[in-house]
């Protein structure tokens, strides 16, 4: 067995894309010496052409990449940290998502916006935030946000592979979490098809649909319930849009009880349209109310103390579960 | 010039221009809806860029772009198709006015925000180096759009990568409404060149000699591998912003001046006395863009709207949107 870090696994996925197919490319600030070491080694191995770091011109850069992945190429447009993205939202909001459409089956946009998110390092307001609502609201647009190495690894590939824009999320306060693989898979691995949800637990009591840094505290939180006789499962759709509905729905006919725990603040977030669609779709295989579990409504305070106390933790899901489970 | 060539230009700009007062008139009548901007005054300027391009280059347009379109050699039944809105239209009625393209063309597209183009001709730019071939990138933006951050982000980019990028503005003296004296702090727009290290040269936008003669040189350059040039094109926008606008705003006597300037006069009355053309040759041509455009609207007419279930298609390229139980 070998030990994948996150940080590796999207690396892996990088280089075996830009391996495979000559069109990839990459964009982004600081790439060359790795940023944050998702692109580490890159540049050494595929040159200059290929990796480039740009200068400090989200939209312009960005921009650029959605005109190149009109015209041919399949650009990695890295933004290096997912709340800069608020510098080009006009390219991933009014031009990527809508080019299809007016193409139709002429052209595609393949290009995947990497997004590195997410809190808990005490990087404050500005450089923690997860924006994932803001896309999957946008038609033409598929968001992935990943819980684990191996998932980030193959989700990178297949949304690399993909021919959509893709706003890739990453939580790069986990890029250091590692998993255990086989000796034989740490090399060889396969694009994980977007759209698929994962089981991560099977449970009969509870189904908890998690995403992200949640996913782990929420398996934490299902081992606590165990020790009480609550049996959680927990569901990653891995995918937020397109949404495996189908793998979640048949979690939920089996356990009657739903909890959404993201680490989006929870005014607007994902959480709430996943939450409707249950409502919608699934209202009579309910037992008891859908609980959303979210970080609080403010901005990212800086210190630990502030900081932990805005965000969901196991505590939060072990209690919430206790009380729709009497 | 060869005569054959000159007529062509003549007959582009008489193209245009029946085009928009078609485009008008129908807008004017009730027959078309949406936001609608018209080119008329300012033919000389794509006509006179386009000129200087091959099939394979690339042009991204505006929210006025019907000119730039048309210059690059789309199809007027197809487009008129799709200001009506019809299945036949370039874009199945999806686009619009504003969001009509043609890839095949190497038309990226009209664009209903400013400056967007810019960063899009960036990537169709960076692409054709990429993909080592000689193609060449037109980004149409006006005097309003040269102070949005995109036209400066990658000005900046396409001249340190040296990519075969036209920038051209088209200054018509006005950002909607508001002249240019209260949006420009310089004196060119042209002179903003100087400050990324590339040529900036202003011509008489309604000279379309001295548009295409400026158009040359930017794209011989840009070829060679020599990177980007900004021509300024000074020019009149004949009208209001949209159809309907009757631009209280436009003095009087800047008004009187628009008859004189009219580039399609002007270089009627230039080919005449150069002896290149008779009035009654000119008129000849004239008359058939006039049929031309006719038919045009006829074609139109008779396509049939797209199904409904086409709202749906084309938002991804693998999976088509749920659509409504009517």
């Amino acid at each position: 067995m070998k030990k994948l870090a996150m940080v590796q696994g999207l690396n892996q996925a990088m280089f075996k894309a830009m391996a495979e197919d000559d069109r990839v490319f990459m964009l982004g600030l600081d790439i060359s010496t790795g940023s944050m070491g998702v692109s580490l080694g890159l540049q050494q191995q595929f040159g200059e052409k290929r990796i480039i770091d740009c200068p400090a011109a989200e939209s312009g850069y960005v921009g650029a990449c959605v005109g190149a992945a009109i015209t041919g190429l399949r650009p990695i447009a890295e933004i290096q940290f997912a709340d800069f993205v608020t510098y080009c939202m006009d390219q991933l909001v009014n031009q990527a998502p809508k080019m299809h459409y007016w193409f139709g089956k002429k052209a595609s946009v393949p290009i995947v916006f990497r997004l590195p998110g997410g809190s808990g390092g005490q990087a404050a307001s500005q450089h923690s935030q997860n924006l994932e609502a803001l896309f999957t609201h946008i038609p033409g647009m598929k968001v992935v946000l990943p819980s684990t190495p191996r998932d980030a690894r193959g989700l990178l590939l297949a949304s690399i592979r993909d021919n959509d824009p893709v706003a890739f999320f990453e939580n790069k306060f986990t890029y250091g979490v590692t998993e255990e693989v086989e000796d034989d898979e740490f090399d060889n691995f396969e694009a994980i098809p977007l759209g698929v949800a994962d089981v991560k637990r099977e449970g009969k009591d509870l189904t908890i649909v998690a995403t992200g840094a949640m996913v782990a505290k929420s398996l934490a939180a299902a081992e606590e319930l165990a020790k009480e006789g609550i049996e959680a499962e927990v569901v990653d759709p891995r995918t937020l849009y397109p949404l495996d509905k189908k793998a979640i729905f048949n979690s939920i006919a089996k356990t009657g009880r739903l909890i959404i725990v993201t680490e989006e603040n929870k005014r607007g977030a994902w959480s709430a349209e996943m939450a409707s669609l249950a409502a919608e779709e699934m209202f009579e295989s309910l037992k008891a109310p859908i609980i959303r579990i979210g970080a609080l409504n403010t901005p990212m305070p800086f210190v630990r103390v502030l900081e932990e106390y805005v965000l969901p933790q196991v505590c939060d899901i072990v209690a919430e579960a206790k009380k729709i489970c009497k | 010039m060869e005569k054959e060539k000159m007529l062509d230009l003549l007959a582009c700009m008489a193209r245009i221009r029946e085009f928009d007062t078609m485009a008008e008139k129908v807008f004017l009548s009730g027959e078309i809806q949406g936001f609608v901007h018209v080119y008329r005054g300012e033919e000389a300027t794509a006509t006179g860029i386009c000129a200087a391009l091959r099939k394979d280059d690339y042009i991204t347009s505006t929210h006025r772009g019907h000119g730039h379109l048309i210059a690059k050699g789309a199809d007027v039944n197809e487009m008129l198709a799709e200001l009506c809105g019809k299945s036949t239209g370039c874009n199945g009625g999806k686009g619009g006015s504003m969001h009509i393209a043609d890839i095949d063309k190497g038309i990226i597209g009209a664009n209903g925000l400013l400056a967007a183009g810019l960063t899009l001709g960036t990537g169709a730019a960076f692409s054709a180096k990429y993909r080592e071939t000689d193609q060449v990138a037109v980004s149409f933006f006006g005097d309003g759009s040269s102070n949005e951050g995109e036209f400066h982000e990658t000005m900046n980019l396409a001249s340190l990568w040296k990519l075969p990028q036209i920038f051209v503005c088209e200054n018509n003296g006005y950002q909607v409404t508001c002249p240019v004296s209260r949006t420009v702090a310089c004196k060119t727009i042209a002179e903003r060149a100087s400050a990324y290290n590339m040529p900036g040269v202003t011509v008489d936008g309604n000279d379309v000699l001295a548009v295409l003669e400026a158009a040359r040189k930017a794209v011989e350059r840009a070829r060679n591998g020599e990177g980007p040039t900004l021509i300024e094109c000074i020019t009149t926008r004949v009208g209001g912003h949209y159809v309907g606008d009757p631009s209280p705003y436009v003095p009087k006597e800047e008004k009187a001046t628009w008859k004189e300037r009219d580039c399609i006069e002007r270089f009627s009355k230039l080919l005449v006395k150069e002896g290149i053309a008779t009035e009654a040759e000119i008129d000849e041509i004239k008359k058939a863009e006039k049929k031309r455009i006719e038919d045009a609207m006829e074609f139109a007419r008779q396509s049939p709207y797209p199904d409904v279930e086409e709202a749906v298609r084309n938002v991804y390229s693998d999976f088509d949107e749920e659509g409504r139980n009517r």
